[in-house]
């Protein structure tokens, strides 16, 4: 493979080849344990842009872009490959399936989706017996998990139990909309994808495509210890709550808002981000006029949460580019979100410099 | 040859909400005109066909109908930019959130229903399943063009796109009825090159899955001497009573009851085994909950005869049906039509 021509291009762009891209990898299917076919796309697309590329013992891939000169900072950047989606257990036989959820899926988003089965995506659909056959009190009650089947139709040869699954959702673009499952973290992905096409000079840039986020930051732990950085960047997706309340009352608890730019983290269930970091991003955005929102502290979480208690400590803050309905069958996002994500952090990667670590916290 | 795959798919991606069947009626009436003679539209919107029959006049007549409109949902405010929806025929709101959706608004849009969390929801309603009128539709636009674009009443059509399965089974929405429209087009083509005695009223009707309008009128205009209905019936999933479905791939069902005039049942019966076509038999103990109910109270009254097709996972957007079905389905049909001579109607007399 030829290295690409547009190495030369330095400012960071969201077009018709990054957006192609983000379609490629959401409609990819990658649920936490088998990331083999995002994996092969980001390996595809970063090795052209790096030093070293290379998939560790649990399926990271991890890509490093070297420092010009000496005594840079090592910056880690990790975004997670892997998405929620479920696993069959076992064969009902007549191409029926059990199937269990990987990650976090309310069940009430299960009835009535088609999904995509393993590699080759064979189709499968979560059907729901006719509402004229469902008595007011089963409509009353969430249909168990139990009680849901994986139909093939018929299928046994191309399909078995073990084998994962995923909302079959087509990706969809419309204005500055963007539709798709996954968008949790594909849009992570793309935007690491596209800050190795562009890495400054000035840090040690370690890529860290991570696995298992979904189950545990099982990856970001391992890959953590590995590439040893002096500070990380976690690059998610995050909820979006900013749906009207049903009374007409504020909505208080809205997490983040689209439209209102990169999501950066203060606090969540597993970490408290760096101030140094913080305070970074956000003199970072206010110099360079890019919009941001800070993430309404609460729960959830990221890699960072594993990042930032490996080996000696590593001072973390994440990024996200808000979402919302994730972890259902189609999540939405805006465009200008993704774009000022991508600008944020760029921006930030550029400025960074090894006294940030001297400075108070 | 109309090819029965290509067409059903062209026909589940059509709108047709019931008592907004233009679009479909449309796409029908194209699908038709070659196969047919004569072509108009009723008062109430549904489509006939009349392929006219060589006997000699006064004709008896057969009317087949297939409901072509679809249930749906509709806007009924807009807050913040998020759409407000109702249901327009029968549907379980537990398979809604998550759907793909088209509004049909200025233009169609598309969007997607979503399930608030649980904090905005009324306290009531934070756990189960989420009614329907706490549903939104969310398009992704900013508020500002959603309220150009969208205003209350306007209709909403489920939009996942057909997927082809294994073993002949189409997967998609609106299965329920396009599958029976296929079925019946699947007729008139086995007798384009057949002799028919009896004219034949290809009738693809319209509000089935809310008021039987459309067949209750365009019977009356059309005062058929017998009639058969074909819609879809319940396919057999694990998750339904295996005493009240059918297995899909297995024959379509005829039907067996009050709606049902037992002669033509017994003709039916006799003609699937004589042609060797697999069947089941559909008791329907109170009515048959098809276009039949009203068809068969129809001004003096019309012999009735029911054709089901099983259909897994009816109204949701991930119908499943098998083209075998259909097609033999659509055989029975033309088999019964050329059957019919001088001689028909005393099959009916009651054997008391």
């Amino acid at each position: 493979m030829t290295a690409s021509k547009d190495q030369t291009i330095k400012t960071p762009t969201i077009g018709a080849a990054q957006l192609k891209l983000l379609k490629r990898l959401c409609q990819a299917c990658a649920v936490s344990g088998d990331e083999s076919e995002v994996r092969k796309i980001v390996l595809e697309q970063v090795r052209p842009h790096v030093d070293e590329v290379y998939t560790d013992a649990l399926g990271n891939v991890l890509a490093v872009k070297h420092a010009q000169g000496e005594a840079r900072l090592r910056v880690m950047l990790a975004a997670h490959m892997d998405e929620v989606g479920f696993m069959l257990i076992h064969d009902d036989q007549d191409g029926f399936y059990r199937f269990d959820i990987v990650g976090g899926i309310d069940p009430r988003q299960l009835p009535g989706k088609l999904v995509w089965i393993g590699r080759e995506h064979i189709p499968g659909v979560i059907g729901v017996k006719p509402i004229h056959l469902t008595s007011d009190d089963e409509l009353s009650r969430t249909i168990p998990l139990e009680n849901l089947r994986i139909d093939t139709g018929g299928e046994t040869t191309k399909v078995k139990a073990g084998d994962r699954a995923t909302f079959a959702t087509p990706f969809l673009r419309l204005g500055d909309c963007l539709r798709a499952k996954a968008l949790d973290n594909r849009l992570g992905v793309a935007t690491l994808i596209e800050l190795l096409r562009l890495a400054p000079g000035n840090i040690e840039l370690l890529a860290a495509f991570t696995v298992q986020e979904e189950v545990g930051l099982r990856g970001a732990q391992v890959a953590a210890y590995r590439l040893n950085p002096d500070l990380a960047f976690v690059l998610d997706c995050t909820p979006a709550y900013d749906l009207p309340a049903w009374d007409g009352s504020e909505n208080a608890q809205y997490n983040t808002r689209l439209g209102g730019g990169p999501a950066i983290y203060l606090a969540d269930s597993r970490t408290i981000s760096d101030p140094r970091l913080v305070r970074f991003l956000v003199e970072t955005a206010e110099s360079a006029g890019i919009p941001y929102q800070i993430r309404q502290p609460g729960g959830g979480g990221t890699d960072a949460g594993a990042i930032h208690r490996q080996r000696a400590g590593v001072p973390s803050v994440s990024v996200s580019v808000p979402a919302r309905y994730a972890h259902t069958a189609a999540s939405i996002a805006r465009l200008a979100d993704w774009r000022q994500t991508l600008a944020l952090v760029h921006a930030a990667l550029q400025r960074l410099e090894p006294h940030i670590l001297s400075q108070d916290r | 040859m109309v090819e029965i795959l290509p067409l059903l798919k062209k026909l589940i991606s059509i709108s047709g909400l019931s008592g907004h069947e233009t679009p479909i009626r449309e796409l029908i009436e194209a699908t038709w005109q070659p196969l047919v003679d004569e072509l108009s539209v009723s008062r109430l919107g549904s489509l006939h066909a009349l392929k006219r029959g060589c006997g000699e006049q006064p004709r008896r007549s057969l009317l087949v109908a297939a409901h072509m409109d679809a249930i749906g949902l509709m806007v009924t405010g807009i807050v913040d930019g998020f759409l407000r929806i109702t249901q327009l025929g029968g549907l379980d709101p537990r398979v809604l959130p998550g759907q793909p959706v088209t509004i049909h608004g200025r233009e169609d849009l598309p969007g997607l229903i979503v399930q608030p969390p649980a904090h905005l929801l009324p306290p009531s309603n934070q756990n189960g399943p989420v009614r329907l009128e706490n549903l939104l539709v969310d398009t992704g636009l900013p508020p500002g063009e959603v309220s150009q674009r969208v205003r209350a009443g306007d209709l909403i059509s489920f939009a996942q796109p057909p997927v082809e399965m294994p073993n002949e089974l189409l997967v998609g929405n609106y299965l329920d009825n396009r599958a029976s429209v296929v079925a019946l087009t699947h007729a008139l083509d086995e007798l384009q090159s057949r002799q028919v005695a009896w004219d034949v009223w290809a009738v693809a009707t319209t509000q089935e899955e809310v008021t039987l309008g459309g067949a209750m009128t365009s019977a009356f205009q059309l005062r058929p001497d017998l009639a058969i209905v074909i819609d879809v019936t319940w396919g057999s999933s694990p998750d339904s009573p295996s005493y009240r479905t059918f297995p899909i791939g297995k024959g379509p069902t005829l039907g067996y009851g009050p709606n049902i005039h037992p002669g033509l049942h017994q003709a039916f019966k006799e003609l699937a085994e004589r042609l060797e076509i697999p069947y089941k038999i559909e008791v329907m103990p109170r009515h048959s909950g098809t276009d039949a109910i009203g068809i068969q109270v129809t001004a003096e009254g019309i012999p009735t005869m029911v054709l089901g097709i099983p259909l897994r996972y009816m109204h949701t957007p991930v119908e499943m049906v098998s083209l075998k079905d259909i097609r033999r389905a659509g055989r029975l049909v033309a088999e019964f039509a050329a059957s019919l001579s001088g001689q028909t109607m005393e099959l009916l007399t009651w054997k008391d």
